[in-house]
């Protein structure tokens, strides 16, 4: 297809008022007699609480309640289940625990909630915080992923008797038959460990209960704003018509915000009921990094049987999965972990068995990845391991186990985290690694750069490692788009924006129908009031998913424009064309109507109409696909690592991408960077440390090392272009991509810039201090 | 309010006068107090940069300041850099090039850049990535800044 607006480097129409402070985002609203929340979060991971003392906290000028969970009465219960386990699986165990408002009896990670203060302003609000006393008995914290399943191990959830959040298994063929003809079986343990997402902007809510009026209005940096007002009216026994949710501008999202019912979620509509006034909370980065869901962290055990030419007969694993304290989230994210365990690769068996457990930490929900680069993790690491014991090139390993460009749809047979069978809709998989390896010159780079580099002294490796990505999964999203009298476009999704540009890139698909230019067309995403129906924005879907409803209700009201052109200019509709605001009579300049004339005429004031019309130039759609797009690429990157200080440099990034049709290949190459940065700092400079006691060592920016200008090696982007079969646009997603294979990228690259020490990275992240130990372990 | 301290201060070219607790942080005194809700707050710890103003002319972290301490003096921030029909050559750089997504880090990026560029017309890509390696950007990765940075020079020169 050839487009005229969609796939260009539109320049984005949110951008003025983002750029001037004049936008939005859920700090910045100030409502008259407002009131500002404050909460004792428990230090300890797990303790009893004795009692709470909150008489002094009360008795501070300007504080106006100190409220616990007993204060909730029958308000108080814990968040909805948000995502079951699938349906469609047998034999799985699932111990739903969820998160709590206010906590009870006994605390189970560090950060959750005791107390809320309620103040005329912040400031009273945090000093009265300090005067509540809670007597805590400390317990032991759950820690460890392979002790907290063990006979006699201190539990998280009381009434639960292990530590086991859920288990299944899934299978592919049969592993321990195709075993039997392997030349080579690896084992190897792996250990890959928490990120955080340290959006710029932190979690918010402000809500305001209009008693006159019982209307409660929400704003929440929020990336499902929909289903939050449906659990919110549900929570308060309101109707959904009582209660309006609005996700503003949302300073970064990347997971974490998809999480819904945080404690904080279920504590401020409370408050706002009860005192009619409205209440504001926004949280602080310390905060956040306690009470904003994290991810990624696993231990896995591997075994992959190999033919001595390098072909994969099978995979087995074992995945122990952390969930933190409570599991609302379901298992998503493990889910994920599974469905890229195959990497690209024509794998016929396959053995998996998942076990998810309870510690005394936060609570894990999808970060970007969202449990994708897990899986390609381990199964890049061990056919980097695979070709070194085969003594085989690390290209021809993956060339010999791609799926094979006619082998699409590709089923894989197990089930994914939208509960369907994980087909792979489309892909061609060699040509993209053979233009990353062409682009990063990895012939040139090992034949004469490394040689020359290391007779210098220094330590430069490569690393080029291919994945897929699981995008645009249902189960469905909606638009309506409306001509406005004004000839103008007005337009609303239910997938919010935290920055993937949606306001630009659909308006390029409306666009695209009608004939207008994108800056007149105005698009509304993440407010309640403007579509009813909607999920949110997650899992690199924005694009398959709104988009696809974008483009059906804008080619719905293309067609009832054309159908009423038609009828005032009293010409066949296929000589219509539009263009400019405008319906023309093609080859007759002088003969046209413009959109918003047409407009008014389909929406009459008085008079009569056609039995069956709809009025105006409007249309909602809906698309759900019936499974996702699989999107695909490789990174390369060539590093330096220093051996005495092991800090590293990152010298070329290359990336091939293929996400489908693009909207706007600015937008892509944006959200491929932004994943980029997000990986590095997972190989190297992120790691959330928690110690025995449950307690977050580096709970500051200053600890949590995001990548800064000086870390992040410019980024070169390649576009592919495998079209999605199963969507009009033949888009997939990408949001997440960028993120997906760094870890594996730069455990390869590192492993060949240090050869001669024969160094095998199985854990991620690393850093300076973890790769010295790792070096000086090989000398002891 | 019991402790109060009567701040002068100007702000993009306007004076206030207002009544502040002392220990009010600039940041939270330009959102709340004067309702300039451009400067972002991402950390309170100084490590961020999106709360980044000009004070005096130099770029510096407003939640690391409490009000007083800008007493008598002259405050740049970034609604001060230019508006909606009239922006900054760097404004309209960061929109051609790309360089913000979700637009939380992006006052602070600015702020800090157009003294910069001003000393520095014509930087280097190695330049331009030590001058901004005092702001954190989640979505970015920067590279799209530096692009934006690139293109503003040549605007302005």
């Amino acid at each position: 297809m050839t487009y005229k607006v969609i796939g260009k480097r539109v320049k984005r129409v949110e951008d003025p008022r983002l750029l001037t402070g004049g936008a939005l985002f859920v700090g910045d609203v100030n409502l008259p007699n407002m009131l500002h929340a404050a909460f004792f979060r428990s230090d300890y991971a797990h303790a009893k609480i004795k009692s709470i003392d909150t008489s002094r906290a009360k008795e501070i000028p300007g504080v106006v309640g100190v409220y616990t969970a007993e204060d909730m009465g029958e308000a108080w219960e814990p968040g909805p289940p948000l995502v079951s386990p699938p349906p469609t699986l047998e034999g799985v165990v699932f111990n739903s625990r969820r998160q709590v408002p206010l906590v009870k009896d006994k605390v189970k990670h560090a950060g959750e909630i005791i107390a809320v203060v309620v103040a005329e302003s912040r400031y009273i609000a945090e000093d009265a915080v300090e005067e509540i006393w809670v007597d805590f008995e400390p317990l032991p914290a759950v820690t460890d992923l392979e002790k907290c399943l063990e006979q006699g191990h201190t539990l998280v959830h009381d009434d639960l008797d292990t530590n086991l959040a859920a288990h299944l298994v899934q299978k592919k063929g049969d592993y321990e038959e195709a075993k039997k003809g392997a030349d080579l079986i690896l084992k190897r343990k792996f250990k890959l460990d928490r990120g955080a997402a340290a959006a710029l902007e932190n979690r918010g809510i402000v809500v305001d209960w209009d008693q006159k009026n019982q209307h409660l209005m929400v704003w929440d940096a929020t990336q499902s704003p929909i289903p939050i007002r449906n659990g919110m009216a549900a929570r308060l026994g309101l109707r959904t018509h009582q209660v309006r949710v609005v996700a503003p501008f949302v300073g970064g999202g990347f997971g974490p915000k998809i999480m819904m019912f945080y404690a904080e979620e279920m504590v401020l509509p409370w408050l706002t009921m009860k005192l009619n006034r409205p209440v504001k909370w926004i949280e602080d980065r310390k905060e956040n990094f306690y009470a904003t869901t994290q991810e990624r962290e696993q231990v896995q055990e591997v075994e992959m049987a190999l033919t001595k030419e390098g072909k994969i007969l099978g995979i087995k694993q074992k995945i122990i999965h952390d969930t933190g304290a409570f599991n609302p989230y379901g298992l998503t994210t493990p889910l994920n972990t599974q469905s890229h365990s195959m990497g690209a690769y024509d794998v016929q068996n396959y053995n998996s068995e998942l076990f998810v457990v309870f510690t005394n930490k936060t609570i894990v929900t999808p970060v970007r990845g969202a449990g994708r680069p897990q899986g390609i993790y381990i199964v890049e690491r061990m056919l980097d391991i695979a070709s070194k014991e085969l003594k085989l090139d690390p290209r021809e390993i993956r060339r010999l186990n791609f799926i094979p460009k006619d082998a699409f749809p590709y089923n894989h047979e197990i089930i994914d985290q939208a509960f369907v069978e994980l087909v792979l809709d489309s892909g061609n998989y060699l040509p993209a690694y053979e233009k990353a390896l062409e682009k990063i010159e990895y012939d040139k780079f090992i034949k004469e750069e490394q040689p020359r580099l290391r007779a210098e002294g220094k330590y430069v490796g490569i690393g080029v490692v291919p994945f897929i990505e699981t995008t645009g999964v249902g189960p469905y999203e909606g638009a309506r788009v409306a001509v406005e009298p004004s000839g103008k476009i007005s337009a609303a999704t239910g997938v919010g924006t935290q920055g993937q540009s949606h306001m630009t890139s659909f308006a390029q698909i409306i666009a695209e129908e009608l004939g207008v230019e994108v800056e007149d067309v105005s698009l509304v995403s993440g407010d309640t009031a403007e579509i009813h129906w909607g999920t949110g924005t997650f899992a690199s879907r924005g694009a398959v998913v709104a988009g696809n409803a974008v483009l059906a209700a804008a080619s719905d009201v293309r067609i009832k424009v054309l159908k009423l052109a038609s009828k005032i200019l009293e010409t066949p509709e296929d000589e219509l064309e539009l263009e400019g605001g405008l319906v023309k009579v093609a080859d007759i300049p002088d003969k046209s109507i413009s959109l918003g004339e047409l407009a008014v005429l389909a929406n009459p004031f008085r008079g009569a109409v056609e039995p069956g019309t709809e009025p105006g130039l409007e249309s909602t759609k809906y698309f759900g696909p019936a499974y996702g797009a699989t999107a695909f690429g490789v990174h390369g990157m060539i590093l330096e690592v220093d051996p005495a200080t092991m800090m590293i440099k990152i010298h070329k990034y290359i990336t091939v991408e293929d996400c489908g049709t693009m909207l706007n290949p600015l937008v892509v190459e944006g959200q491929i960077h932004g994943g980029v940065s997000m990986g590095i700092g997972n190989c190297y400079y992120e790691k959330l440390h928690y110690d025995d006691n449950g307690q977050l060592l580096n709970a500051s920016l200053a600890d949590y090392l995001i990548p800064t200008s000086a870390e992040m090696p410019p980024i070169e982007v390649y576009h592919e272009n495998t079209p999605a079969p199963n969507n009009k646009l033949g888009t997939k997603g990408v949001g997440e991509a960028g993120a997906i294979p760094v870890p594996a990228a730069f455990a390869q690259a590192l492993e060949n810039a240090l050869l001669e020490f024969d160094l095998e990275i199985t854990e991620t992240p690393l850093s300076p201090n973890r790769l010295y130990e790792l070096l000086h372990k090989q000398e002891d | 309010m019991e402790n109060t301290f009567e701040l002068s201060v100007t702000v993009n070219g306007t004076s206030y006068q207002k009544v502040v607790d002392p220990r009010t942080l600039l940041s939270d005194f330009l959102r709340n107090d004067l309702e300039l809700t451009g400067t972002h707050v991402g950390c309170e710890h100084g490590v961020c940069g999106a709360c980044t103003i000009l004070l005096n002319g130099d770029p510096v972290r407003s939640c690391l300041l409490f009000a007083p301490q800008v007493h008598g003096q002259e405050i740049i921030t970034v609604e001060g850099l230019g508006t909606v029909d009239d922006m900054h050559p760097l404004q309209e750089a960061f929109r051609e090039a790309h360089a913000l997504q979700c637009g939380f880090c992006t006052p602070g990026f600015l702020t800090t850049l157009v003294p910069w560029l001003e000393e520095n017309p014509n930087p280097t890509e190695e330049e331009i990535r030590e001058a901004i390696s005092g702001n954190l950007c989640r979505c970015t990765g920067y590279q799209h800044i530096i692009d934006a940075v690139k293109l503003a020079a040549e605007k302005m020169n």
